[in-house]
């Protein structure tokens, strides 16, 4: 099989490129930490207000210094529906479904977790800058789907009292 | 440059019999009723996303998700799975010169025809608002599942027809290559028949029985990743038939020549081999699958992007030598001597144009840790209404210029009609996915009836209007070119039809000795991909445990 020779430049200037995009890839993973979630066990949904740590959703401060959002989502509505944590510091979100796929996504941030019944998700995340941010169900989860949502409210400073789950506010 | 090659160019101007030639038309009518059917649905979603709810204009609709349902098994599943059934084995027969088997015809066409009943029954009476991804725990009518099945099976009777043609013709040619239109088609829905199995697993062996009540409980991980096993191929799988046009017969309606024969073989084998253990890039947000099983998996989706490079090459180069023997100079003025004024190949050369924004949209879904900033936004349908929704939609419908009145005998009626609609429908396309893509950064959700949702981001407000005003357009190009064809087939006049397929001469011919007929062994190919397949998904399935933890939910 003859290749011309621009047909060869042409294929070898794009697996270069593939190359590259996989190299800066492996660096962002590597080099910046910034990892996918993973394989993070199993609950039973039907178990949840018994089996740790979804007994207790709502946000604690680890002993390592991070701190823990636990969340539940379930048709339609977040527990708790609000999330507050503080700015500059390491947090852990743990996060399951009581019944169908959920989404798990903070607007402006790459924390975007699918939710599935007896799957725990769980992935970290440190906000640079406090302010309100939006937590959306983003998997089509029935009729109600579009009313899904809740918010994340992060904080100055390291050191900020355990949230309620307040109602979420419906507009 | 090369003679015209013997086994490419087929100068015998074989037709199929008119009792198969019509059992064809009428599966690519099914196409193109499930195209015109499922836009309906896709205006009202792109509205949506403008601040602006027509359900209220389709009384037949219970609700957003229904129509959205609608709208993706129509123009995904049913538009793409019913032209392939019937143009890939059409090509397959004109290539070789021979007839299909008419028992096979008629059982596909069947079964196509009884899936559509029962998957339109099952999602018309709002017994199956699972969208086209259909994910349990959220339980559809058993007519559904049923239904989807035998759209399946009819595209795997499509792919035993055109085996058993390819082997009679093997039969009889010993040692003589096989001819490249009927190879590349065979080749397409070869890969889509190994991956369609997990589907079929998934539906047949878990979700079938649970919407029949014969079991309780279901693991929503586990149907998920078979859909996902078949989901990342099933978009080559609808492709790839357009790729077939873009390499075999696009050539021949510019006045151009396919580049290297050997070179497409090896193109089709790669997505043959790479297509399927690509499917966890659609799960990088899901739990439950080890960080090393998505890096492969993305690793794997990296390789399957280099087909399609070579294939920018070959194609371009392609039309590059068709446009300078209409008489194009320069560095680039054989793009303006190619023949725009033809329908089918101004709309497919839209197709190809916005292909490459769909590509590369598409690699940034694929890169791994990335994909985090954009999963189940609306970039993800701006990406793939590129892909699908214009490098297959306008390309088939491309296609059906000349393959309609070809298959009726009616020459085409509005020529006009036709170039403005793949004109309005690919403008159409862009605006829209411009604004899908920045509102997807923005992090607006897909799958969203975004136009009564309980909250808002000012954010999104640009990109919906564009979302809106695109789609609309793309509603526009669809009406137009239904009423094209509808005209065709209606009041073509007699006499002025294409009466062949337009089959590309190759200029580097087929060799007969060395290496090269090894690429002819599909049935060999087809093991290497099911060993690439053991390796990419094996480790996952070997290691998980099935809990079923899920009833049914109809939360619709």
């Amino acid at each position: 099989m003859k290749i011309h020779v621009w047909e060869r430049a042409f294929l070898a200037a794009g697996a270069t490129v593939l190359v590259a995009c996989g190299a800066a890839l492996i660096y962002v993973t590597v080099g910046m930490d910034i990892h996918l979630p993973g394989d993070h066990g199993r609950v039973d949904p039907a178990r949840l207000a018994e089996t740790p740590p979804f007994d207790a959703p709502g946000v604690r401060q680890l002993d390592d210094g991070r701190w823990e959002a636990v969340v539940i989502g379930r048709t339609w509505t977040f527990e708790p529906a609000e999330i507050r944590v503080p700015a500059g510091v390491e947090v852990v979100f743990t996060a399951t479904s009581a019944d169908v796929l959920h989404g798990f996504n903070i607007e402006g941030t790459r924390m975007n977790l699918m939710l599935i019944p007896g799957q725990i998700s769980q992935n970290t995340y440190t906000f640079d800058e406090p302010g309100e941010y939006l937590l959306i169900c983003h998997e089509y989860c029935g009729i109600g789907h579009h009313f899904m949502a809740g918010r994340v409210i992060v904080e100055e400073g390291p050191t900020v009292a355990t949230s309620e789950s307040p109602e979420m506010e419906v507009r | 440059m090369a003679g015209p090659s013997p086994v490419v160019l087929d100068p015998s101007g074989y037709d199929l019999p008119d009792s198969q030639r019509r059992v064809l038309r009428w599966t690519m009518y099914i196409g193109y009723a499930a195209l015109i059917a499922g836009v309906f649905h896709g205006l009202a979603n792109a509205l949506s996303y403008a601040g602006i709810s027509i359900i209220g204009w389709f009384p037949a609709l219970s609700n957003y998700y229904q129509g959205l349902t609608a709208h993706g098994v129509a123009n995904v599943l049913i538009f793409t799975f019913s032209f392939s059934n019937a143009f890939l084995p059409l090509l397959t027969a004109r290539a070789l010169s021979r007839p299909l088997n008419s028992g096979l015809l008629w059982a596909s066409f069947l079964a196509l025809v009884a899936g559509n009943v029962l998957a339109v029954y099952a999602i018309a009476s709002n017994q199956a608002s699972v969208l086209y991804t259909s994910y349990a725990p959220l339980q559809a009518h058993w007519s559904y599942y049923l239904g989807l099945v035998l759209v399946v099976v009819s595209t795997w009777l499509a792919m035993l027809n055109m085996w058993a043609a390819m082997r009679g013709w093997r039969k009889e040619h010993a040692g003589e290559r096989t001819p490249l239109l009927a190879y590349i088609s065979v080749a397409s829905y070869l890969m889509w028949f190994l991956a369609s199995l997990p589907i079929a697993v998934a539906f047949l062996g878990f979700q079938l029985p649970w919407s029949l009540g014969l079991v309780d409980q279901i693991d929503p991980l586990l149907t998920r990743t078979l859909f996902w096993f078949t989901g990342h191929a099933i978009v080559y799988a609808w492709l790839l038939p357009a790729y077939v046009s873009w390499y075999a017969l696009i050539p021949r309606q510019v006045d151009g020549e396919l580049i290297s024969d050997s070179y497409t073989r090896i193109v089709f084998i790669l997505f043959l081999l790479l297509s399927i253990p690509t499917g966890f890039h659609h799960q990088y947000a899901d739990p439950g699958i080890s960080t090393g099983m998505k890096a492969l998996h993305g690793v794997l989706t990296f390789g399957v992007f280099f087909p399609s490079l070579a294939t920018a090459f070959s194609v371009m180069a392609s039309l590059e030598i068709g446009g300078r023997r209409r008489g194009g100079k320069g560095l680039l003025g054989w793009i303006r001597k190619l023949p725009w004024d033809d329908p089918s190949v101004t709309a497919q050369l839209l197709a190809m144009l916005t292909f490459v924004l769909g590509g590369a949209t598409g690699l940034v879904n694929a890169s791994y840790t990335m994909n985090q900033v954009i999963h189940n936004t609306t970039w993800v349908p701006g990406h793939f209404h590129m892909t699908v929704g214009t490098a297959v939609a306008l390309t088939l419908m491309g296609v059906g210029y000349w393959l309609v009145p070809y298959l009726t005998r009616r020459a085409l009626v509005g020529r006009r009609i036709a170039l403005a609609s793949s004109w309005i429908y690919a403008i159409g396309v862009l605006i829209f996915a411009r604004g899908m893509i920045s509102g997807g950064l923005e992090g607006m959700p897909r799958r969203t009836f975004m136009a009564e949702a309980s909250y808002y981001s000012e954010a999104w407000r640009l990109p919906g209007i564009l979302t809106g005003v695109g789609g609309t357009m793309m509603f526009v190009g669809v009406m137009l070119f239904f009423a094209v064809i509808g005209l065709t087939i209606l009041i073509g006049s007699r006499g002025h039809e294409p009466i062949d397929v337009p089959i590309s001469r190759t200029m580097t011919t087929p060799a007969r000795s060395g290496w090269e007929p090894a690429l002819d062994r599909l049935g060999w190919w087809a093991i290497a991909a099911v060993v690439l397949i053991v390796i990419a998904y094996g480790p996952f399935f070997l290691a998980y445990e099935i809990v079923p933890v899920s009833p049914g939910y109809r939360l619709f």
